[in-house]
């Protein structure tokens, strides 16, 4: 399974899905804005303008302005590219300790499996909040910590989704055949647990990669993640908590971003899973 | 005669029927075009007989069944000439109106009462519900009235069972409650959808006892099965559905005895049972080439292939299986009959080595089987090989037919590319598939194709041993015919044993050279298949073979 | 069979039964001491693992700045602290002290960490409640006017489900600030008591998980409507809501009380969230604070009482599970 099965995964349905199509455009505006922002953005992030503070969204500003007169639109579009290497961190730290954490729970020897099961059963008790709290507390606030936090934190959930798919593989019917066809248990894992436990964590890793995106702006709402003056999104909407009242937009806004760029994600990932299932 | 007088003679006549049906067309919607499912479909139901409609999946008699209860399901498109239950004309009833038919006047029967009552509600509640909704105001008379009920079809301690839930009773018990909840309101009509599929012959027995003393009290039963035996106990007509057609209709003894439709005549030979031993229960549309894969070392007929001395087997414990011993020689058929919970899948499962006995021995052609490290058992393992019940799950789901086959030939065979392609082929011939079939993946075969391609994997590592759990068990009558058939061939040609497991007695009857009876983890009984079907000893051996169907 | 080897098989089976019971719950009380303690030591883990000398950043967090600190200024903090006993002691102390209520003092304030969230915790858990509750009632209805209709129904269905789940408390409390305090003016902005005043920030917490176990509800709902029994119920003139609500609810909202146990934790972590948007009382400002400030003692109580809490739950969702599926007692 490769990159070129999941586009060609993506793009081979004969009857055009609204969802999907409407996701893959956020997706390529959301790739645009990282790579490009100059070319998409009206204005300079940093560009103040004091007379046209606080306005609501017009055409001249799509997005409205903050209280400095700084173009909503423009600093949403120069923020893509930092919140989407935090979340693209996250989420590869998460899959990362998922996958090897899974593993070893689902294949491990029976005191390796049953430690590391053990393990992740209890971290994932903790709510992922306070988990990220816990390590933001440790080590500071920053932009890092909360790549670790969030990436740690959302870990024990997909790890617990690794270890379900490969225990599923490692008890299903063909497993037992291929036994009694008298082929050995590297052969076994080679042919059959391994190509079907990967097989669904296409779909896991963009939902991580919403998800990750939306917690660690929580943690930015809260104050504890990037340092203005940076345009990552849970920046802005932590920027404009104190407007809440007079300029709500400065919050909405970048909220729906988030929660867009989530869905969009999340919905790309389940079709090429869907699809990837149908039949190869 | 008076106007009034002929209107009420023509009526008399017409109440006679208690449903009548005629040219009822049922047809879904999909994608902007109407299948049709049933086509013209006609009947008349007098009270207190039963008619019966047989067919294989596919043949649109469920559909009807559920119409006759206005619940055909969405997107359906119904239309008769006329659907009448006694003077009440169906065909233009509003759901509401439906409601209060349901239950009252037309009961309906499923299979398997541990699906088809509420697994989290006592069944005693499931009966009341019934008498709730067509006007019993009184919880304390519901409650009396639903011990009454179970009392008469038979439940003992009826007040103890209502307050139980389904799976806390055994099989028979809980499949009276299900037939009391059907008849709670004494309907006139009780429409049965495979009422002794998935049960244990004694409890089918039972059920059919039951369907029967209903019948005796004036209702009309229309019976839906694929299972010629039960209808042949209680059908007073016989209509055979295929394609959503009737093919034949007519009194059951002339249609069972004098069929004149080759379908007919068809699905009557494809019964095994006594007297099909030894002969094809298929008709042969393709002949088996005479390709010889490599055959195993056969050494000679008397040859044991597989000794189980004394294997006994606890599952959180209790004895699934309790010194069991047995022994399987070359070329022979060893058939293990016993009901649900018997042990005989377990049995298999330890002859198979895919499960260790708690005590015993098991050995493989002379080698020690069940005592060895699964190391040193692998290199034995291609001489023994399993089909299963259903195939589909032992396929790798991402892999195609070829695939499957090409894996499970041995690789020391030591073969180039070519020449394994060539000898999946081969593998397909003799199953009587086509070649082109190694490029599909088995979720879009058939059921029998599936079983097929099972077989041929099984064939692919050409073992000495072949076990069978239960592998025509979820087949059509007449694709099981062909397998069975294509297993007989196949022991004819290769001179493999089978070990084969099966709760269905006519099939263990047909196939087997010798019988073992098990039953609560023992065998009580075991010999020659005749001697036992014919003069069986053991009182549950006796039980077992009495509680059989007549055959047709 | 006579009927006293029936009776005889009856009084093994229930034997049985409760030797069985007794092992899992034995299994569950075991679980949760596991868990607790997970908590703790991962409590205590983290508070050793605070970069640099420990008695240093204590002083620093508490007088506000980051500098060298001498001995003698830290010898008090050293002694209040009990730093300078060997790292097991300390365990021990911790644990010890966990057992006796005691959570630790705070770095910032020097105050019992107890006293410092334990007065604002009612506000949170009822925030907490109200919000599971609502989320319920949403799931419900939605689901089971919505769950295996035709198509278009269900996809919707479906829709609504994953966005709702998927809208981070922050965002649709503002919008619902927006909506329906500021704009409509139905609700008071900041504040508010009694049931007026904690409705919108339920909702917040609520909407999002009833459309999480909306999902696994949902799945279940409509392969539990395609189950024989439900037929049977139909068979007998029941109407459609009513097989709904009678029959397959039971069924479908298993995998929800499983999920209850677990959204404890998130909806109170939420709730943290939520209460800085509507400006309500509750650990929500003193834990974001204390975070801000590494003043870890703080942040490690809410931790472990959070955890005490889940496993509180969580029993007793076991327990709830067990009463509504009895084949759970009897397997």
């Amino acid at each position: 399974m490769t990159v070129i099965d999941a586009a060609r995964a993506v793009t081979s349905r004969s009857r055009l899905d609204p969802a999907l199509v409407a996701s893959t455009i956020a997706a390529v505006l959301f790739l645009a804005a990282a790579a490009v922002p100059g070319v998409l953005a009206p204005y300079p992030p940093t560009a103040l303008a004091l007379d046209s503070a606080l306005e609501a969204p017009s055409l001249a500003h799509p997005f409205g302005t903050d209280q400095i007169g700084r173009d909503l639109l423009s600093r949403v579009v120069f923020g893509t590219r930092e919140s989407l290497l935090i979340g693209f961190g996250a989420a590869g730290i998460a899959l990362v300790a998922a996958i090897v954490l899974g593993s070893l729970a689902a294949l491990g020897g029976r005191i390796v499996s049953a430690v590391v099961g053990r393990l992740i059963e209890v971290v994932f008790a903790f709510p992922i909040l306070l988990l990220a709290l816990l390590l933001v507390s440790i080590l500071g606030p920053s932009a890092w910590t909360q790549v670790v936090a969030v990436g740690v934190s959302t870990a024990p959930g997909y790890a617990r989704m690794v270890r379900g798919q490969i225990l599923s593989a490692k008890n299903a019917g063909y497993v037992e055949a291929a036994r009694a066809l008298g082929h050995g248990p590297w052969r076994i894992l080679r042919n059959h647990v391994l190509p079907n436990a990967i097989r669904p964590l296409v779909a896991v890793f963009a939902m991580a990669l919403g998800q990750s995106i939306v917690w660690a702006s929580g943690l930015s709402f809260l104050g504890l993640g990037v340092a203005p003056p940076s345009s990552e999104w849970g920046a802005l909407l932590d920027a404009g908590r104190a407007f809440i009242l007079q300029a709500p937009w400065l919050t909405f806004i970048p909220g729906l971003i988030i929660v867009v760029f989530a869905l969009a994600a999340t919905t790309i990932g389940t079709r090429i899973q869907r699809s990837l299932e149908k039949g190869e | 005669m008076t106007i009034v007088e002929l209107q009420q003679e023509t009526d008399a006549r017409r109440a006679s029927a208690a449903l009548t049906v005629r040219n009822l067309w049922v047809g879904f919607a999909r994608d902007g075009r109407t299948r049709d499912v049933v086509k013209g479909v006609s009947f008349a139901l007098e009270p207190g007989r039963c008619v019966a409609i047989v067919g294989e999946s596919g043949s649109g008699k469920s559909v009807t069944a559920r119409t006759l209860a206005g619940l055909t399901g969405q997107g359906a498109h119904v239309h008769a000439d006329e659907i009448a239950l006694g003077d009440r004309d169906l065909a233009a009833l509003g759901e509401r109106e439906w409601r209060g038919i349901r239950g009252r006047r037309i009961g309906f029967i499923q299979q398997d009462a541990l699906v088809s009552l509420d697994p989290l509600r006592p069944v005693g509640r499931e009966i009341e519900e019934a008498l709730r909704l067509h006007g019993w105001r009184s919880r304390s008379a519901r409650r009396r009235k639903a011990i009454d009920l179970l009392d008469a079809v038979g439940v003992p301690e009826p007040a103890r069972r209502a307050t139980q839930r389904p799976h806390e009773l055994s099989g028979g018990l809980r499949q009276r409650a299900l037939i009391a909840s059907a008849i709670a309101l004494d309907p006139e009509v009780v429409i049965a959808d495979e009422p002794t599929t998935a049960l244990d012959v004694t409890v089918q027995a039972q059920v059919l006892a039951q369907l029967e003393a209903t019948k005796a009290r004036g209702t009309s039963i229309l019976l839906i099965s694929h299972d010629l035996s039960v209808v042949a106990q209680i059908a007073d007509e016989i209509l055979v559905m295929s394609g959503g057609e009737i093919v034949e209709q007519g009194p059951a003894r002339e249609v069972l005895g004098s069929p004149q439709h080759p379908y007919t005549q068809r699905l009557i030979d494809a019964v095994p049972g006594s007297r099909t031993r030894g002969e094809r229960l298929a008709p042969q549309d393709r002949a088996t080439p005479n390709l010889h894969l490599p055959r195993p070392e056969s050494v000679g007929r008397d040859d044991v292939v597989l000794e189980v001395r004394d294997v006994s087997k606890r599952f959180a414990g209790a004895l699934a299986v309790d010194g069991v011993s047995f022994t399987l020689r070359r070329g022979e058929t060893l058939g293990i009959v016993g009901e649900s919970g018997s042990g005989k899948s377990t049995t298999a499962r330890i002859a198979l080595a895919l499960e260790t006995a708690d005590e015993g021995d098991v050995r493989l052609l002379g080698t020690a089987w069940s005592g060895a490290a699964e190391r040193d058992r692998r290199a034995l393992r291609p001489r023994i090989g399993v089909v299963y019940q259903d195939p589909l799950s032992s396929f790798d789901p991402r892999w195609s037919v070829g695939r499957i086959l090409a894996d499970a030939i041995p690789a020391h065979a030591g073969l180039a590319r070519a020449e394994r392609e060539q000898r999946v082929i081969d593998l397909l011939a003799q199953v009587a598939l086509p070649a082109e079939t190694r490029v599909r993946l088995p979720l879009r075969l058939s059921g029998g194709q599936r079983q097929r391609v099972a077989i041929a994997r099984a064939l692919a590592t050409s073992p000495d041993v072949i076990v069978l759990d239960e592998a025509v068990s979820a087949l059509d009558v007449s694709v099981q015919a062909q397998i069975l058939d294509l297993l007989a061939d196949l022991q004819d040609e290769y001179g493999l044993s089978y070990l084969f497991i099966s709760h269905d007695l006519g099939v263990i009857h047909h196939v087997s050279d010798r019988v073992l009876v098990m039953t609560g983890g023992r065998i009580v009984e075991e010999g020659d298949a005749d001697r036992i079907f014919r003069t069986p000893e053991h009182p549950y051996t006796r039980e077992l073979i009495g509680a059989l169907p007549t055959p047709v | 069979m006579t009927l006293t080897s029936s009776t005889e098989r009856r009084a093994s089976e229930r034997v049985g039964r409760a030797v069985r019971g007794g092992r899992r719950l034995a299994l569950r009380v075991i679980g949760a001491v596991v868990v607790l303690w997970g908590a703790a030591t991962a409590a205590f883990l983290a508070q050793i693992a605070l970069p640099g000398d420990r008695a240093t950043a204590i002083f620093n967090i508490r007088a506000g700045q980051a500098q060298e600190r001498t001995p003698e200024e830290l010898a008090p903090i050293v002694d209040a602290f009990g730093l300078d006993d060997p790292v097991l002691l300390q365990y021990l102390h911790y644990i010890g002290g966990l057992l006796r209520g005691d959570l630790g003092t705070s770095y910032q304030q020097f105050r019992p960490v107890w006293d410092l969230i334990g007065e604002q915790l009612a506000a949170t858990l009822t925030l907490t409640l109200a919000g599971i509750v609502l989320s319920w009632i949403l799931m419900v209805a939605w689901v089971t006017l919505t769950a295996g209709r035709g198509g278009r129904f269900r996809n919707v269905g479906a829709a609504v489900d994953t966005i709702a789940a998927a809208l981070p408390p922050y965002w649709l409390g503002i919008l619902l600030l927006l909506v329906f305090a500021l704009w409509l003016g139905w609700f008071p902005v900041m504040g508010g008591s009694g049931l007026i005043g904690i409705l919108l920030p339920a909702l917040t917490l609520a909407i999002p998980l009833a459309g999480f176990m909306g999902q696994s509800v949902r799945a279940e709902y409509e392969h539990t409507l395609d189950q024989p029994f439900v037929l049977s119920a139909r068979m007998r003139g029941m109407g459609d809501l009513s097989v709904r609500l009678r029959h397959v609810l039971r069924h479908a909202s298993l995998p929800a009380v499983t999920l209850t146990g677990w959204a404890l934790g998130a909806t109170i972590s939420g709730a943290v969230i939520v209460e800085q948007i509507y400006s309500r009382p509750g650990i929500g400002k003193t834990l974001v604070s204390a975070v801000g400030a590494q003043d870890l003692p703080v942040v490690t109580g809410v931790v472990v009482l959070v955890a005490a809490l889940y496993v509180v739950a969580n029993v007793l969702v076991d327990i709830a599970y067990t009463l509504i599926d009895s084949r759970l007692r009897t397997s």
